[in-house]
């Protein structure tokens, strides 16, 4: 009851003025932001999809590169969301102290998480943006579904923003952060079928990957890019948006309880 | 007779606080008059700053009654926040933004359109003298200028009521002076003021009135002056350390 009533103070001009906070400051960070979110995916979608692509003559039909071109791009977003509401937030949080100087305006603490969770898939789709625009440049986005990737990377992005949050609501010291990405940011990047197909793995594997976040972001955002919807897709959807929906709930619940004493 | 002079500006009444079995703030009970510099002083730990988040709804307190300038911090957090400005005991200022956007960017949390934004920001970059620095990233300025900035930011709604926490904590005396200028400045206008502070010679200074808090309590309270003559002591050290035993500053 106490989660509904916090809720229900969300308003949206407070949310939209922490994002506009967020919007400002992104200028100074701006290119150091699109190293890990752009330039990465971009150095392995051409040396692996150029090396590899040669080894392999094609996965599920497709060429090795438009093989793991969807799923570099929903990574894209999962990693510019993830930064943003991981290290960039627990700075602004403990160190910065930023959230405590915005408390004393009008805003609450539901605005000011539920700002930086928007600016983190904001984040997250600036970089996928980019790497679109270059996966088109390669002729790698055919369809005009292709842009219907733009709001599926945004969801991405708020999901990804969500489960960094929950984290960072909870942890205490900022080196902590390296467990979240060894444990698992770089787990789901490398076995949520953006560079093979899921089914190569024992079943018990490809079953428990199957409850994983990635996974239904790269199969959703592959099908749009090869113009294949089918009823699995609307199945990640609903994935995607339920996990996203239960772990805004849990960062909102968790940060009110650290700050407000 | 007009309203505001016969009631208070800030009435508490058995506040108190506590986290756990620990009780930071112990049943205290004070009323702060309209346009007066209200001093909150007491060593570390006294209960100084959980008085002040209480006061500036940052904070629910555990039970006694709070009204500021006629509202209920705790029940009316985001009113309260608009009609008062805080200066906190530490620099929080956003090190992402410059020393403009830093007020641009907090107007708009009061909900200013951009221009007012700015317009007002100019304002009161001239009223801290720091009109020239616009442009400068935060880690330029030097810790006066920081706290200048602080209290620039802390002026951007106009507030009726300025809480000033520590607010020449680690200073150089003559920065202290600039800093209590505009405080007299700001007073002069019928901006009401409380001052939390563990410096005596900036209590005897500043306050109309004060309470000495220790312990979570309030162990005297009243004018500077009368403190110091009721006690028979040099200042408001000497003040302090009959009371409670302890020396402010350690």
């Amino acid at each position: 009851m106490n989660l509904l009533r916090s809720l229900a103070t969300i308003s949206p001009r407070g949310v939209l003025k922490m994002w506009e906070r967020d919007r400002r400051a992104f200028r100074k960070v701006f290119w150091v932001s699109m190293v890990p979110t752009f330039f990465g995916p971009l150095i392995l979608m051409l040396s692996l999809g150029t090396g590899v692509g040669t080894l392999v003559s094609s996965v599920q039909g497709l060429t090795y590169q438009q093989f793991i071109a969807p799923g570099l791009l929903a990574s894209s977003a999962m990693l510019g969301a993830t930064y943003s509401c991981t290290y960039d937030c627990f700075v602004r949080l403990k160190y910065q102290k930023v959230y405590d100087a915005i408390l004393a305006t009008p805003l609450n603490i539901e605005e000011i998480v539920t700002g930086e969770l928007f600016w983190g898939a904001t984040r997250g789709l600036l970089g996928a943006g980019a790497f679109l625009l270059v996966i088109t440049a390669f002729g790698l986005a055919k369809s005009p579904l292709a842009l219907a990737t733009l709001p599926l990377l945004f969801i991405v992005g708020l999901m990804f923003a969500v489960l960094g949050m929950t984290f960072t609501a909870l942890i205490s010291d900022v080196s902590l952060f390296t467990h979240y990405f060894t444990m698992f940011v770089t787990p789901l990047f490398l076995f949520s079928g953006i560079f093979f197909p899921v089914q190569n793995l024992p079943s018990w594997a490809a079953g428990l990957i199957e409850a994983t976040p990635l996974l239904h972001c790269v199969r959703a955002t592959r099908c749009l890019l090869n113009s294949q919807v089918t009823g699995q897709f609307w199945w990640d959807i609903l994935y995607v948006l339920a996990v996203t929906l239960i772990f805004f709930m849990a960062s909102i619940y968790l940060m009110r309880r650290r700050i407000v004493k | 007779m007009d309203p505001q002079t016969t009631t208070p500006a800030l009435s508490a009444d058995k506040l108190t606080k506590s986290f756990g079995a620990f009780v930071a703030v112990d049943g205290i009970s004070f009323a702060i008059r309209h346009g007066e510099c209200f001093g909150i002083l007491g060593p570390n730990g006294a209960g100084k700053t959980t008085t002040v988040k209480m006061i500036s709804a940052v904070s629910p307190p555990t039970s006694g009654r709070l009204n500021v300038l006629g509202l209920d911090p705790a029940r009316d957090p985001r009113s309260l926040k608009a009609a008062i400005g805080v200066v906190p005991d530490e620099n929080n200022l956003d090190i992402d933004l410059s020393v403009q956007a830093n007020l641009e960017v907090y107007a708009g949390f009061f909900n200013f359109s951009r221009a007012q934004a700015t317009a007002k920001s100019r304002d009161l970059l001239r009223f801290v003298e720091l009109e020239d620095k616009a442009e400068l990233d935060i880690d330029e300025l030097s810790n006066g200028m920081k706290r200048r900035l602080l209290l620039a930011r802390a002026l951007l709604n106009d507030p009726r009521l300025l809480i000033l926490d520590e607010p020449t904590a680690a200073l150089d005396p003559s920065i202290r002076h600039q800093l209590w200028d505009k405080m007299r400045d700001l007073k002069t206008r019928g901006m009401t003021q409380i001052l939390t502070t563990h410096y005596m010679d900036e209590a005897a200074r500043m306050c109309d009135r004060l309470i000495i808090m220790n312990g979570g309590k309030i162990v005297e309270n009243g004018e500077p002056l009368a403190l110091i003559e009721k006690h028979g002591q040099p200042d408001l050290e000497g003040v302090f350390l009959k009371l409670t035993g302890r020396k402010l500053e350690e």
